[in-house]
């Protein structure tokens, strides 16, 4: 049985569309989107939660696609990149990195665009992190909060003061 | 990736029941260490019993002023409840000093205390593991052992465990509930919750084959200065070198408890009455059985130097 590849039915809403799939059981969320759905604008960096490359926003929370199963999001929302969104109507944080030169190569871009704006809505939340000096206030938008909040994220280009830039101006115009 | 069965359980007996039913078979929360495992094969499950559907999502007081915390608690949420934050704000910044944002909105609360070491032979199935394939001899003994425990160690395994969340919950004095197959429910203290690598480091706790984890409680808080200070090499994003966790009151007294030194969080009773007379006393204790490596004894110095830092930042 083991090398028999179990097939499973998944539909989840991608991008505000409901997308029905038949997979092999192994399949990534990420290999998902990628090779099946053909949403190859979240990027496999190392497919082992290190990078943050991978990075999608599911039921409104951000988690590295790489490391769950897509088996696993029977009837989930799932944002991309893709859903974010377009070149003719950018999202706020898609126009801030272009604005600010968030980026060199761009292959961990999607990736640090998705997280932080999941990332600004943990903030609004209320949720602590690392670098937070009391725990029961309202988090600051500080760089030092902004750096910590995104180290799941790696730029191999270290854009990393022009990305914070860009999320400090989104985060500037939301609160 | 190995190929194996998938199913969601829809009730803690049925996922019970099919974890007895199939050998070889695990449950799977958060996935962020069991798929890890999953991709490198060297955890190779042939039934994954899906259990994210199972109520053990809640945060809830216990009758006696302490917190009922459901195993499928995501890390995220356990350090940002308010009560947490309060009440036990060293487990809110042990949670915090662990992994990225979006790993810990998927790691959860049994998954964390079950995750397994992040020792480099352990990882390289090119290299003999005891852990890993028992019986296959252990590389770390001889080899680079930086990262290696220096206390509860055997000759048959040094690694350390890498949970940042176990310190704290060794520190407060969690209790691990759990359901086994014949439907009985036990309580493990955390103290005594993670076997001794002896000669079997691949069996590393109490739990029984299917038996699952249900939540893990709190006592009544204990108050005091509550802090969790982690050595790493990079600021972000990485296990820790060593940590300490420390609860220390308004008269000096308190608890410590060490991470990344032992296949457990590091406590010793004669270190928490030691704690009156100072970090070195303390650590003195802490540290009385340690067997490091030419590699690893910078950690007894750093466990010395950082304790003391807690202990300044508590009185201060
Ligand atoms: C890049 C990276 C960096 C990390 N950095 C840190 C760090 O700095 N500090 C730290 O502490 N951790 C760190 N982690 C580890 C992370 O905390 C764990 O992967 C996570 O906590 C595991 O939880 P999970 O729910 O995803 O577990 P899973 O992967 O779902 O499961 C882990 C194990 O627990 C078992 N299990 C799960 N739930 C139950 C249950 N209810 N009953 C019985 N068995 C169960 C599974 O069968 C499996 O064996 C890091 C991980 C990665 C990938
Ligand atoms: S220390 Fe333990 S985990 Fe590491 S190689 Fe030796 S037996 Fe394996
Ligand atoms: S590809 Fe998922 S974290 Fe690197
Ligand atoms: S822009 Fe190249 S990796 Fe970040």
């Amino acid at each position: 049985m083991p090398d028999q590849p179990t097939m499973s039915d998944v539909s989840m809403l991608v991008n505000g569309e409901t997308r029905k799939l038949r997979l092999d059981v192994r399949t990534t969320l990420l290999d998902a989107l990628r090779e099946h759905l053909h949403l190859t604008g979240t990027k496999k960096g190392c497919d082992h939660g290190q990078c943050g490359a991978c990075t999608v926003i599911v039921a409104g929370r951000r988690i590295n696609s790489c490391l769950t199963l897509a088996v696993m999001h029977e009837g989930d929302s799932v944002t991309t990149i893709e859903g974010l969104g377009t070149p003719e109507n950018l999202h706020p944080m898609q126009a801030a990195f272009v604005k600010h030169d968030g980026y060199q190569c761009g292959y961990c871009t999607p990736g640090q665009i998705c997280s932080a704006v999941a990332m600004l809505d943990e903030i609004k939340a209320g949720t602590p992190s690392h670098v937070s000096a009391d725990l029961m206030a309202q988090p600051q938008l500080t760089a030092m909060e902004l750096r910590e909040r995104m180290s799941g994220n790696i730029c191999r280009c270290a854009a990393y003061p022009n990305i914070i830039d860009a999320i400090s101006e989104v985060a500037g115009r939301k609160t | 990736m190995k190929s194996f069965a998938y199913e969601r359980a829809a009730s803690p007996a049925e996922a019970v029941a099919a974890a007895t039913r199939a050998e070889g078979a695990k449950f799977i929360a958060g996935g962020t260490n069991l798929l890890d495992l999953m991709k490198l094969e060297i955890e190779a499950p042939t039934h994954l019993i899906d259990v994210n559907g199972l109520a053990f999502d809640k945060i809830e007081a216990t009758p006696d002023g302490g917190l009922r915390i459901g195993a499928l608690v995501r890390n995220t949420d356990l350090a940002a409840d308010e009560r947490v934050r309060r009440d036990y704000p060293l487990l809110s910044r042990a949670l915090l000093a662990g992994a990225s944002g979006q790993l810990r909105n998927k790691a959860t609360t049994a998954g964390n205390l079950l995750q397994r070491t992040r020792c480099p032979y352990f990882y390289d199935t090119n290299q003999p593991c005891n852990k890993r394939q028992p019986g296959s001899g252990c590389s770390a003994i001889g080899g680079f052992t930086r990262n290696h425990a220096i206390l509860g160690t055997s000759d048959a395994c040094i690694a350390t465990h890498p949970s940042d969340m176990a310190v704290a919950m060794r520190a407060l004095d969690a209790t691990v509930e759990t359901l086994r197959a014949d439907g009985g429910t036990r309580s493990i203290p955390i103290a005594e919750f993670y076997r001794p690598p002896g000669d079997t480091p691949q069996i590393e706790t109490m739990l029984m084959p299917g038996e699952l984890i249900t939540a893990v409680t709190l006592p009544e808080p204990v108050g005091g200065r509550q802090i969790y200070r982690k050595v790493r090499d990079r600021a972000s994003y990485a296990f820790a070198l060593v940590s300490v966790g420390a609860i220390v009151q308004s008269d000096g007294s308190g608890r410590v408890a060490l991470g990344g030194v032992a296949h457990k969080p590091w406590r010793v009773e004669a270190a928490d009455t030691a704690l009156l007379r100072g970090a070195k006393a303390a650590a003195a204790q802490l540290l009385a059985s340690a067997t490091p490596t030419h590699q690893n004894a910078f950690k007894l110095p750093l466990i010395e130097r950082t304790l003391s830092a807690v202990l300044s930042e508590a009185r201060g």
